[in-house]
């Protein structure tokens, strides 16, 4: 089999596991990683929460925030995990189709 | 490792794309040259690579949580210019589609993690590797300690980043706008934590890709074609 399969099994590999990047934490009572705080998290860290960081922190919302989907915040571990692979699978899928694009555009041929 | 929105002022945001625009433009002349037809679907792999194993958060214990970025072995074989690229584009849509990262930060983000990372990762493993056989236990071990160093200059200079802010950003009573903890906490923080834990699972899984590599396709452990 030619190795770029072989890493494309690899990555597949991956995105079946990475719900242990979810999984462990939680088990592990492991927080944010450090300086990526939400607000709440934040006021409770340092008493207030800074009036730029504030303001800038709700510049952008992204469709699928901490690679989860919205509503689905309480459902418990297993549709996060579900949604954890679907936004892997997601990810990659555009990261390709992006790479794709870059390539037909630098690469020689 | 991924600054979120708010937690860099604008200059220091805006510093940053400022830094990356030119890094940006000499990366893709540099991989038009060098990059065939053929390795682009290697560069798709390395920037989905880089991006799953960034979700795998490892925890330490009751505190907090990081990740390797994959970064140090996507340079090992396609060069630190290609992985500029693919660890860009793993990180913009990380910042678009996943919230992880800021969009205000993506320059600084970028700098961090798709040319600090990259460029020292690449350096260190050629240093160390010099002209061993492609097949040497000693290129296995270059790899591994590439990635554990290259990780850990990336987070000094990420908790550099977040330290500074205290200084640069107060209201005229001395409260701070953007990220409150200066470089006492920060940086000692954030070099810590990928001594400890984060800077070893990124050279194991460098070193045990190259290793594998090694026996199946030392191709790609080959110098040349690489930018």
């Amino acid at each position: 089999m030619k190795i770029i399969s072989k890493f494309w099994i690899f990555i597949c590999g991956l995105i079946v596991l990475s719900p242990l990047g979810l999984l462990l934490p939680d088990h592990f009572k492991a927080g944010s990683a450090w300086g990526e705080w939400g607000l709440d998290e934040m006021e409770q860290l340092v008493g207030y929460i800074p009036r730029g960081l504030e303001k800038l922190s709700n510049l952008w919302s992204a469709p699928f925030p901490d690679y989860a989907f919205k509503g689905w915040e309480d459902k418990g571990l297993f549709f996060l995990s579900s949604a954890y692979i679907i936004s892997a699978i997601l990810g990659v899928l555009v990261i390709v189709l992006v790479v794709m694009g870059i390539g037909k555009f630098i690469a020689n041929k | 490792m991924h600054i979120p929105d708010g937690y860099l002022g604008p200059g220091t945001c805006g510093l940053f794309y400022l830094i990356m625009l030119p890094i940006w433009t000499a990366a893709s002349r540099i991989v038009r040259k060098t990059l065939n037809a053929r390795q682009v679907p290697l560069l798709a792999i390395g920037a989905a690579f880089s991006f799953v194993i960034m979700m795998f958060n490892v925890p330490i214990p009751g505190g907090t949580t990081g990740h390797a970025v994959g970064g140090v072995l996507v340079a090992i074989l396609l060069g630190p210019w290609a992985a500029c690229i693919a660890i860009t584009v793993a990180l913009v849509i990380q910042a678009l589609l996943f919230g992880d990262g800021g969009i205000t930060a993506i320059g600084a983000n970028c700098f961090n993690m798709a040319v600090v990372l990259p460029f020292s990762g690449y350096y260190i493993y050629k240093a160390i590797s010099r002209s061993s056989p492609i097949n040497s236990k000693r290129r296995v071990i270059a790899a591994g300690i590439a990635g554990y160093i290259a990780l850990n200059i990336a987070a000094v200079i990420t908790g550099f980043m977040f330290g500074v802010q205290p200084l640069l950003y107060k209201t005229a009573s001395g409260v701070s706008l953007y990220c409150p903890y200066g470089l006492n906490v920060a940086l000692p923080v954030m070099l810590g934590e990928h001594l400890l834990v984060f800077g070893w699972v990124e050279a194991i899984v460098t070193a045990l890709v190259v290793r594998y590599l090694q026996s199946h396709s030392p191709e790609l452990l080959v110098e040349g074609g690489k930018s």
